[in-house]
Formats: structure tokens, C-alpha cells, sequence
């Protein structure tokens, strides 16, 4: 769980990018923040904070889309397995990510959306059947069950050797 | 016979092909590298070296002269590893690098030059006369890890990635500190008196050193790759400015009394992406290999002239000055370790472990840096002292520790660094959680280490790349050049199979009356629909490649071979029908 004076920042930070004042963050909040829009998944991101169908999310909600992005506690490491996994597990961390990649979601990333995110990631000077061939490799190197389609769990055994817990913690969360 | 004429270069080729054989003769015994490292060997040779001159001439052999190591050697080792290193790690654990270079050093210089001081006032050791300044400047001398001995060793033990580049970029860095701490103490030794405001000025200058070599590297290295971007009609010389401008900023950092390590690996690291974009593959080749070549020299005259300078009569021998010096340094070494270690597990979640902090305190090797700045030292009554406990450090750490730090790797079963090269699924995915990551980190507020990539790379894709490069507007993302390489490089291996010239097993794939695909043929005349099919082929056969090696080696390259040119052409005629 996040401490107190962690909660304290993160509020001040919300209430700073809350111009509207009305308590919740819209779409263009997001967008403000200069960085964002020259990082290649920043529309995805901000998706990434709206709950289903919703144009505002308060700060409970803020809260927990970061809450993913704790790092992993060492005492946490060896919790008993019977309470429910913490928000920020190598697991729960992963499939936040998978679910930036799978839009629709089938529990999948199918070659459209790999190509989709290649397409942000690399820019548009790469031509599209360049672009076809890494995706296909991506998904062959990947695909263990042959439906090429990148599952959750193919997409997990790819980084298995990735340290994902560091990649996707920030620090001052800690 | 006319030897005067030509006997200052003859006598250094001699050297040189000295070094090069006894390279040679080492490799001809397999299991001798894997037990003894080359770099006792190196000694030993220029032990034997040294015994023979000084049997024939009846005095001390000549003594590796400073300004010889400092100006002629040890640039290309430096280079050599600047160019190669890993960035990506080398970034992420810059902060942890940084306290041990920077911390780690002043804690060791102190540690070390104190508890000496101390021994030196028991009267049994007749030491009285070493003052306490004296002992700080051979505690700041022989602090230091050095990069060479380091590289030497750690090569043939594989550790873990991060690990070897925690340790390998510490002892380059250490070099700001040191020489300002050894320059600082040697000025004191000739001050009469010494006040604080020296002292202040002393901690100053280092970031003035440390800082001012990044300014002259960075500068020297943008300009390097500018001045490649005009190079297109001159190919044959593009490797020459490499050599160039790193040489230049090393030289106008010494030059001006900043660190001129910390100045060529900036201008190295910051020129590299630049002029890899503007210069021709072959150009890029030549600039691979002769730096491996040069660095490999270098490497091997430094090991060959610390055994020859030790021989003779520069040695003074107090053997519990010369005892407490070694165990102070492993004493101190370790102590600082564990406590910085300590401090650095507390904010990351990535923790060093204890075996790890083994190995970093175990790998402090002390090589030819100490051994030069010991006889840089202006000449004093106990200055021999100094140079036989120098000595007895540098050997003790490269043969005792050099030899013993695989079995104990081995032993304490360090995790090993993983074998494979990221796949293409795996580098596409750490992109993205990079920028991820960097996004999350933008909207929480938090300036992590992220911020800095992100924000330099959009510095570089919105001024620099413009500027620096000659194509600017086909820059290709790191995902293709890794996935043109891997294709390439299965190319080669089918190429070299023979089966480019088979018809492929797949049945579905060819009809009878296609063009059979010969090496020769390849260069002509390809078929669109062929090169689809041998897409085809790649694309199935691709499972198998799985390159090998470490990142950084001092002997070989990174993975190259002479069939490049070969499966390029294979390559952009593909991708010109495509």
C-alpha cells in the first residue's frame, strides 16, 4: 500500500493538472503535459487511465492506474498466496501493459495492433511491408500456439528474461 | 650497418612484434587463458624481458616512461572501450557507477592514506619520516582501480551484464577523482603551508575536471560527427577522423589539467551514433578493427613493460610499509563496497547482492595507471619505497586476485550474463515499456530517469540528427537495424550452407521452371518473386539465430563478418522490390 506522504504528492499532482477544478481529470488535462505529446504512446497512455466508456477519472482512479507502476517491496515478495495479488505484481504489471497493446480486448494482440504500436514506435519511414515483416517476425518468434496472435501468457514468456519489475516501477513510489 | 639511423623505431617495432608473438604463443595453448589470465602472462614475459636486459647491460632496464603511457597507450584502451561500451546499462546505472567512482575513490584515497599514516608512527618500522601529506598522495595513486587491468580480467570471467559494467565504468570514471587528488596532494607537498581555501578549492576542481573532460568530449564529438556528414566522396578517410578527433580531445584535456578519460569516452559515446549513421560500412569496419587492434597493442606493451620496469634497483623494500599497503587496500575496498552498496540498495528495487559485492570489491585490480603516476612523483628520499609497494600491489592484484576472481566466480556462482541477444519481440517490447514507463512518469509528475532519455531524444531527433547526419530524413529506429542484421546475418549463414543455391525443401514455394539461385547470380539478376520466396525461407528458418557473445570483448569484434557485403546486397535488393 502507498504511504501517506506518497498519496499527499500524487493529490498535489492531480490538482495541479485538474485546471477545470471539478475534482476529476479529462482527456486534455492529460494532453497539457508537454512530454506526452512527443512520447510515441502517449494517446495510448492517457487511454490507459479511463475506465470503459468514461471521458473523467477522479483520483481514486488516478491512484490506482499508478498504483501498477509501485515498485515490488522485498517483504512483498514472499506474501502468502492466498490474499489477492497486489496491483503492482510482475503479473498484474505486465497485463497493463498488454492491455495498451490490445485494444480490442480479445486477450490478444493480433498483427494489426503489433503493427499499430511498430507504426508509433518507429516513425514513417519505414515502409509498410518492412513494417509487416518485424510484426510477423514479432508474432512468429512469439506465437506457441500457432494462431498468430500474441496471447498474455506467449506475451509474458517473451519477457520472461526482461527485468520488468524495474522497467515498470518509478522510483518514488517506492 | 647503420643502426643509429633507424634505432628508435626499430626498437619499438621490436616491441610491438615482441607483444603480437607473445600473443600468439598463448593462444597456441588452449587451456593457458582460462587459467592463467593474459595479462600475468604479459607480466611474466616482461619480467623474463627485464631479467635478460638486466643481465646483459648490468643496470636497470629502461623504465616505462610516463608520458609514454599517458599520451601513446593508453588513449586507444580508453577509446577502444568508450566505443563499445553498452550504453543503455552503462545510463541506467550511471547514478550507482558515479557514487562508486566518485565516493568509492575519495573513501579508499582517505581510508588508505590514514591508516598508513598510522602505521607509519610505530617506531619499529623506521617510517617516521613519511609525512602524513606523503601517504595521502600514495594513498590517491594507488586508489585507484584501473580500467585496464580490470578489462583484462573481467573479459574472461562473464558476469552479468550490469555487474560488468558497474565495475568497468567505475574504473573509468575514477579517473576524474584521482587526478585531481593526486594533483591536489603533490601541489600541497610543495606548499609550505596549507589553508582551507585550498582545501575548498581542491573539492572545486574536481567538478571542474570531471565536468570540463564531459564538455571536451561532447565537443570534440559533435564535431567528429559533423565533419563525417561531408566525408561522402572521400570514403577512404572517414576512419581517420574517428581516430582524429578522440585523440584531439584526450589531448586538449590533459592539455588544459581535466581528465582525459572522462573526455574521450564522451566524445566516443556521444560521436558514435552519428558518424555510424554517416559513414560507409566499410568505413565503419575499419574503424572496428583498428581500434580493437590498437587497444589490443597497447594492452599487451602496457603489461610487458610493468614487468620489465620492475626489475632493477628502483625499489626500496620495507615490508611492513609494503604488507599494510595491501591489506589497507583490500580492507578499504571492501569496507567501501558494502557501505555504498548499502546506500544504493536503499533506492533501488534492482538490489546488488552480496556475491555481487564480492566480485566488485574483489575486482579492484590496480594495473599501470598507479605504476605511471608512482613514477611521476617528484624525487624524494622515500620515493623507491613508494614504487616497491606499488609494485608489489599492481602484481599481488593482477596475478593473485587475477587469477583466483574465476574460481571464486565460479564458485559463489555468480549470475551469469544471459547468452542470447534480445530478440526482435523482446527489444520491441522493452521500447515500449520504456516509453511507457516515460509517459507514466511525465503524468505522475516524477522526473525518473526516463525523463532524460525521452527528452534527449527529443533534442536529437529535432536539432541534432538534423544537423549531424548526411541523410537525415531516413533514420531508421534500432528495432530495424537489429531485425536487418539478424536477416542478414541468417543470409550469410545459408549463404555459407550452400542452400541459397539449392532449390528450397518447401515444395509449395518454388515451380520447376524458376531461376535457380547461385552466390554468383545473386549480384545480377534476382526475381522478385524469388527473393520473396527466400523471405520466405528466412522468415522460417529465423528461429534459429541466436547470436552469441558478450557485449563488450576486448579481442573480437561484436559479431561481424567478412560476408557482410555479400548479404547486403542481398538485402537491398530485396528491399528495393519490396
Amino acid at each position: 500500500s502507498v504511504s501517506h506522504s506518497q498519496i499527499t504528492r500524487l493529490y498535489s499532482r492531480f490538482t495541479s493538472l485538474d485546471k477545470g477544478e471539478n475534482g476529476t481529470l479529462s482527456r486534455e488535462d492529460f494532453q497539457r503535459i508537454p512530454e506526452l505529446a512527443i512520447n510515441p504512446l502517449g494517446d495510448r497512455i492517457i487511454n490507459a487511465f479511463f475506465p470503459e466508456g468514461e471521458d473523467q477519472v477522479n483520483f481514486r482512479g488516478f491512484m490506482r492506474t499508478l498504483a501498477h507502476f509501485r515498485p515490488i517491496e522485498d517483504n512483498e515478495k514472499s506474501r502468502d498466496q492466498n490474499g489477492p495479488e497486489p496491483l503492482n505484481s510482475r503479473h498484474n504489471k505486465l497485463h497493463f501493459a498488454f492491455r495498451l497493446y490490445d485494444l480490442d480486448k480479445d486477450d490478444k494482440i493480433s498483427r494489426d495492433e503489433l503493427l499499430q504500436v511498430l507504426r508509433m514506435m518507429v516513425g514513417v519511414n519505414i515502409s509498410d511491408e518492412q513494417l509487416g515483416s518485424i510484426a510477423d517476425r514479432t508474432i512468429q518468434e512469439a506465437d506457441l500456439d500457432g494462431d498468430s496472435a500474441i496471447s498474455f501468457a506467449e506475451f509474458v514468456k517473451v519477457l520472461e528474461k526482461v527485468d520488468v519489475e524495474q522497467k515498470m516501477s518509478i522510483r518514488f513510489l517506492h | 650497418v647503420d643502426y643509429q639511423h633507424v634505432q628508435v623505431p626499430f626498437e619499438i617495432t621490436l616491441w610491438i612484434m615482441l607483444a603480437s608473438l607473445a600473443k600468439i604463443g598463448f593462444h597456441l595453448y588452449n587451456k593457458l587463458p582460462s587459467v592463467v589470465p593474459e595479462s600475468c602472462l604479459l607480466i611474466f614475459v616482461g619480467l623474463i624481458m627485464g631479467g635478460i636486459i638486466y643481465g646483459l647491460n648490468d643496470k636497470s632496464p629502461p623504465v616505462m616512461d610516463s608520458d609514454i603511457f599517458f599520451l601513446y597507450l593508453l588513449p586507444p584502451i580508453v577509446l577502444d572501450a568508450g566505443y563499445f561500451m553498452p550504453s543503455r546499462p552503462f545510463f541506467e546505472n550511471i547514478g550507482t557507477i558515479l557514487l562508486y567512482a566518485v565516493v568509492g575513490t575519495i573513501w579508499n584515497v582517505f581510508g588508505i592514506g590514514f591508516s598508513l599514516y598510522g602505521i607509519c608512527q610505530v617506531k619499529a618500522f623506521q617510517l617516521q619520516d613519511v609525512s602524513l601529506l606523503h601517504n595521502l598522495l600514495f594513498g590517491s595513486l594507488i586508489a585507484a582501480v584501473d580500467p585496464v587491468a580490470v578489462l583484462a580480467v573481467f573479459e574472461e570471467i562473464h558476469v552479468n551484464e550490469k555487474l560488468h559494467i558497474l565495475v568497468f565504468g567505475e574504473s573509468l570514471l575514477n579517473d576524474a577523482v584521482t587526478v585531481v587528488l593526486y594533483k591536489l596532494f603533490r601541489s600541497f607537498c610543495e606548499m609550505p603551508s596549507i589553508k582551507s581555501v585550498d582545501v575548498f578549492a581542491g573539492v572545486g576542481k574536481f567538478f571542474v575536471v570531471g565536468l570540463g573532460g564531459v564538455l571536451v568530449g561532447l565537443i570534440f564529438g559533435m564535431t567528429a560527427a559533423f565533419t563525417t556528414r561531408f566525408t561522402k566522396d572521400i570514403r577512404v578517410i572517414d576512419p581517420l577522423f574517428v581516430f582524429l578527433y578522440s585523440y584531439l580531445s584526450y589531448l586538449t584535456a590533459e592539455m588544459f589539467h581535466l581528465s582525459g578519460i572522462v573526455a574521450i569516452i564522451a566524445c566516443s559515446m556521444g560521436m558514435k551514433r552519428y558518424v555510424e549513421a554517416n559513414i560507409s560500412l566499410k568505413s565503419h569496419t575499419t574503424v572496428k578493427y583498428f581500434m580493437k587492434m590498437w587497444s589490443s597493442v597497447s594492452d599487451t606493451l602496457i603489461f610487458i613493460f610493468l614487468g620489465v620496469s620492475t626489475i632493477g634497483e628502483n625499489h626500496e623494500w620495507n615490508w611492513p610499509y609494503i604488507c599494510f599497503t595491501l591489506i589497507f587496500c583490500l580492507v578499504w575496498r571492501a569496507l567501501g563496497v558494502l557501505v555504498l552498496t548499502f546506500f544504493v540498495n536503499r533506492f533501488h528495487v534492482n538490489t546488488i547482492t552480496s556475491k555481487d559485492q564480492f566480485i566488485i570489491a574483489y575486482g579492484g585490480l590496480r594495473g599501470a595507471i598507479c605504476f605511471s603516476l608512482v613514477f611521476l612523483l617528484p624525487d624524494f628520499h622515500r620515493k623507491k619505497l613508494f614504487i616497491a609497494a606499488t609494485t608489489v600491489v599492481i602484481l599481488f592484484t593482477v596475478f593473485i586476485q587475477g587469477m583466483t576472481i574465476r574460481p571464486l566466480v565460479d564458485l559463489l556462482a555468480v549470475k551469469r550474463k544471459r547468452e542470447s541477444a534480445p530478440t526482435v519481440g523482446e527489444q520491441i517490447h522493452i521500447r515500449f515499456l520504456d516509453h511507457l514507463l516515460a509517459g507514466i512518469e511525465d503524468i505522475s509528475g516524477h522526473w525518473g530517469q526516463y525523463y532524460w532519455k525521452d527528452k534527449l531524444e527529443y533534442f536529437n531527433s529535432k536539432y541534432l540528427q538534423k544537423i549531424l547526419l548526411r541523410e537525415y530524413d531516413q533514420p531508421k529506429s534500432s528495432i530495424v537495424l537489429l531485425y536487418e542484421k539478424l536477416e542478414r546475418k541468417h543470409a550469410i549463414e545459408l549463404a555459407e550452407a550452400g542452400q541459397l543455391g539449392h532449390a528450397p525443401s518447401h515444395p509449395s514455394l518454388l515451380n520447376n521452371d524458376r531461376t535457380v539461385i547461385t552466390d554468383k547470380k545473386l549480384e545480377d539478376t534476382v526475381n522478385p518473386d524469388v527473393l520473396e520466396d527466400i523471405q520466405e525461407i528466412l522468415a522460417r528458418n529465423l528461429y534459429r539465430i541466436r547470436r552469441t557473445g558478450p557485449a563488450y570483448n576486448r579481442h573480437t569484434l561484436p559479431g561481424e563478418t567478412e560476408l557482410v557485403e555479400h548479404a547486403k546486397k542481398i538485402l537491398i535488393l530485396r528491399h528495393k522490390s519490396l
